[in-house]
């Protein structure tokens, strides 16, 4: 039953990934992105990964769809023409393809017990992760103390994101005032004009940043982290200036707080490890930050997450300014 | 208990079957605000059906509040989805199907 239930979701996976290729209609391709990182996160679900489903749920069908919807607000539906034959690249991808599916014949059987990937570093964490971490949920322990200097390089990834999209874009503040009179209508027409949602957003936004905060500290004993807080609380953000205004979002959380929030959040990830080598052990080695190793675990495990939902948090906010702002720029389409 | 379990699948069964009802609606329907209509109405029964045959099946834990705040929270977002689409089809002009015909009489008349 659950290989047919995989099987179906795998046909639905190809069936969009084979729409998406031959549509000309960007904001349709735009949807079946997030249709794909959905059914990505309910396969990933039924492989027995949920915090993995989490963050491909939250990140996939949630963040990313809004970033390339106000994408296409400033570049335009529809998808070029193609000028060039498409029949190199297609014997190339078959090439490559073929090749692929060579390789993989070779591998051991699917969710074999002694796999080479279940005997060396695997038994180990499970073994140990309860009595060296002693967290209920051990991909934490492995994501966040164990691979921790990983996860030191993910945050930083996503904060070189946020300065290559700050560097090229910048966020745009209004050149020109709008005229007393068109300030007026403006403000008129945006208190009489979507009642329901700016009733709903109210009822929603508090309960979002909520979730997030729940999910954030969460993460030690289920699904949750650092990566999931940070995406969740940036929706309940974009959700508000995108019912609000931006300009009222810009007073609510600035640009400029965004940008020293995400290289906050890096710098707290770092400096734990500093602290622990001014302690007297290695970077990152959670045992010496209190007098319990397993309490210092916690504390080192449960500070970086912040670190990391921190980053996430003002990074994705700084992405969706940086985008939007450019909504309406005079040398636009 | 096997009462329990009967009456579960009894609701999620019927939760799949409006949810794929819907789906044909979907496709079936003519134009894009009947569409809507069908999509959402559909889409809170399926929900309500769905996660009360869930909430049989767990045994008044954490995981019945939990299920009881997601229903929560898709009764207010997805209708207020549905809202919003069918106010920004308006908002961009689209017509219905009763205003798109009686346009086209208007247009025959006109000409003949």
């Amino acid at each position: 039953m659950a290989e047919f239930i995989d099987l179906v979701l795998l046909a639905m996976l190809a069936i969009v990934a084979l729409r998406i290729i031959f549509l000309k209609d960007l904001f349709a391709v735009v949807m079946l992105f997030s249709i794909y990182s959905f059914l990505s996160a309910l396969i990933f679900v039924s492989l027995d990964a949920v915090d993995v489903a989490f963050t491909e749920a939250s990140v996939g069908a949630g963040i990313s769809t809004v970033l390339m919807l106000v994408t296409l607000v400033l570049t335009g539906r529809k998808e070029k023409e193609n000028t060039h034959s498409s029949l190199l690249p297609l014997v190339v991808v078959l090439v490559t393809g073929a090749a692929l599916i060579y390789g993989t014949l070779d591998m051991p059987p699917f969710g074999n017990a002694d796999n080479p990937v279940h005997e060396h570093v695997a038994p180990r964490y499970i073994e140990e992760s309860p009595k060296e971490v002693g967290l209920p949920n051990m991909v934490t322990s492995v994501l966040a103390s164990y691979r921790g200097f990983d996860t030191l390089g993910e945050t930083a990834v996503v904060f070189a994101a946020a300065i290559g999209v700050l560097a090229l874009l910048g966020v745009r503040r209004r050149e020109t005032e709008d005229s007393e009179e068109v300030k007026q209508a403006k403000a008129e027409a945006d208190f009489t004009a979507h009642h329901v949602l700016r009733v709903i957003a109210k009822l929603i936004i508090p309960l979002v940043i909520l979730f997030a905060l729940y999910v954030q500290f969460h993460g030690d004993f289920g699904p949750g982290g650092g990566f999931q807080a940070g995406v969740i609380a940036a929706a309940a953000f974009i959700l508000y200036a995108l019912v609000f205004g931006l300009q009222l979002c810009y007073e609510v959380v600035s640009p400029k707080f965004l940008q020293i929030m995400a290289a906050l959040g890096v710098l707290l990830y770092a400096s734990v490890g500093v602290v622990s080598m001014m302690r007297g052990a290695n970077f990152l080695d959670y045992n010496v930050l209190a007098s319990d190793p397993i309490a210092g675990q916690h504390y080192g495990i449960i500070i970086i997450e912040l670190g990391v939902g921190i980053t996430v948090f003002a990074v994705m906010l700084s992405i969706f300014y940086a985008f939007a702002s450019q909504v309406g720029r005079p040398n636009a389409k | 208990m096997l009462v329990m379990d009967i009456i579960s699948s009894i609701l999620l069964l019927a939760g799949v079957f409006f949810g794929l009802s819907g789906a044909i609606g979907l496709f079936r329907f003519p134009d894009f605000f009947t569409r809507v209509h069908a999509a959402s109405v559909t889409d809170s029964i399926a929900a309500i059906l769905i996660i009360g045959g869930l909430l049989l099946q767990t045994s008044f834990d954490l995981n019945t509040a939990k299920l009881l705040f997601i229903l929560l929270f898709l009764m207010i977002t997805s209708p207020t989805a549905s809202h919003a689409l069918a106010k920004s089809a308006r908002h961009g002009g689209l017509l219905t199907l009763a205003e798109k015909t009686r346009e086209q009489n208007q247009d025959q008349k006109e000409a003949n």
